[in-house]
């Protein structure tokens, strides 16, 4: 059994449709004690990361006990960001931390760049840029991946794949990226770290191959 | 690179998909669940169910319409028409929608936009706004209300503002003189509202060719479009429209 942790972020009816549609057994835990029957943990949400605060101690110890057992852990946007170290939308607030770096605005490494009068120096993310700038936020709509590197999350997803986005807040590419994208910048599409996995986007709703990614995690968590 | 969005619009009324030319003159087009799964299967990016006879008949969203829609369909789907309150709102998502949208209620209780966004997020509130040209040969748009019967007195790009700074994620742009006409979509209108503000804006009323849609990309600075009548009567395939599209170097989904 899947578990769909509910902390009133977001839809949950689109992202359990999705996980019956490919025939996952699911169930929404209404305390962290009913973690403990988990064979995996899905954190989906949508919205403000302030959202995030519902997640209290209580919460955060039953997931890390799980996720400490070997249990797979997936975040789904918002979800995604939590795993990370924070974010600049609610900096008082910590994440989950168990992978590295803090989520951004889209727009803070293009305006970074606009600034600076040295060159950006190959390599860094402001040699990545796009010189477009009527790139809008939030960054709405499909949008391909470009992968990385070979992961479980993304067994059988082609590169350059298309999938639905709807957010205004970033993760940064670090060596937890699996697949990028870009809007006006390069971020974070999907990431992974042994049995922890994320995606900015909604797989929920991105057709074939959101529903592939969703298989691909039933799949590790057996 | 962030694809167009081609939007297909079902125009329910009493559980049927029908379409209206210059928002009257209704003619049946078919099941939405059934024309639904045959867009899916097409390509198209997004779907929105407009209850259009809601907020005349003051009736609700129709949530069995909703239900039928989402249960096998795993791209977005906004619902509009009739949401008056947070509860309607609620009563969409609820059903499987992922954005409602608010017309005529955001007019009168602007506020409502912010209620809605504060609980689900700014990515599930959509602003639509039936604009009509204040003179046949000006750059002033007018919005109107109550399914285009009333003008509702403000200014298309103001309102797109105010929506904006209120919470809203989208906003759904229709032109009444274009609305059913296939004469092609008012580019200076949508153009005029999309470099107003940052969020993204879905062009609506009066695709008719493929040219219209390329037009309304570049011309209108659309960030997707919306059509019903081309699609529902098979005239114009999902497929054939994104090809013509990237053909012109319009990045889609393909």
């Amino acid at each position: 059994m899947i578990a769909l942790i509910d902390y009133r972020a977001g839809n949950l009816t689109s992202v359990k449709k999705a996980l019956a549609a490919i025939g996952a057994e699911v169930f929404v835990p209404e305390t962290p004690h009913d973690l403990a029957n988990a064979a995996g943990i899905i954190v989906p949400g949508v919205g403000h990361f302030g959202a995030t605060r519902a997640l209290d101690q209580p919460w955060i110890d039953a997931i890390l006990g799980r996720v400490g057992e070997g249990r797979p852990l997936f975040g789904i946007c918002l979800g995604m960001q939590w795993l990370l170290e924070g974010s600049e939308e609610a900096p008082e607030l910590p994440g989950l931390g168990l992978l590295s770096g803090r989520c951004y605005r889209l727009g803070t490494v293009r305006r970074a760049a606009a600034t600076t009068t040295q060159p950006p120096t190959p390599g860094t993310a402001a040699e990545r840029l796009t010189p477009d700038q009527s790139v809008k936020v939030p960054h709405v709509g499909w949008n391909s991946i470009a992968i990385q590197r070979e992961a479980s999350i993304v067994d059988q997803v082609a590169n350059g794949s298309q999938v639905y986005f709807t957010h205004s807040y970033v993760a940064p590419v670090t060596g937890d990226t699996v697949a990028t994208s870009a809007h006006g910048e390069t971020f974070a599409a999907v990431v992974q770290r042994a049995y922890i996995s994320g995606v900015q986007f909604h797989p929920e709703k991105s057709g074939d191959v959101g529903l592939r990614i969703l298989r691909n995690f039933v799949e590790l968590a057996g | 690179m962030l694809s167009k969005r081609i939007i297909a619009c079902l125009d329910v009324r009493n559980g049927q998909v029908v379409k209206g030319v210059n928002f009257g003159d209704l003619r049946a087009a078919g099941d939405p669940a059934e024309l639904a799964r045959r867009y899916n299967a097409e390509g198209i990016d997004e779907l929105v169910i407009l209850d259009i006879t809601a907020t005349l008949e003051a009736r609700r969203a129709l949530a069995d319409t909703i239900r039928a829609v989402a249960r096998e369909l795993f791209i977005p789907l906004a619902v509009g028409g009739g949401i008056r309150t947070e509860a309607d709102a609620v009563a969409a998502v609820d059903a499987g929608a992922d954005k409602v949208s608010l017309n005529t209620a955001a007019i009168v209780e602007p506020d409502l936009i912010t209620r809605i966004a504060d609980r689900y997020g700014s990515q599930a509130v959509v602003v639509a706004i039936d604009a009509k040209r204040a003179a046949p040969d000006g750059d002033r748009f007018s919005v109107y209300k109550r399914s285009g019967s009333a003008d509702a007195g403000r200014d298309a790009v103001e309102w797109a503002r105010e929506a904006e700074s209120r919470g809203a994620g989208e906003i759904l742009l229709t032109s009444i003189d274009r609305d059913g006409t296939r004469a092609g979509f008012d580019c200076a209108l949508t153009a005029a509202v999309s470099s107003a503000v940052s969020i993204p804006v879905i062009a609506s009323g009066g695709a008719g060719g493929l040219g219209d849609f390329v037009e309304v990309f570049t011309a209108g600075r659309a960030d997707a479009a919306l059509a019903a009548s081309i699609f529902h009567y098979a005239e114009t395939s999902v497929r054939a429209l994104k090809t013509h599209l990237r053909q012109h170097g319009i990045p889609v989904r393909l």
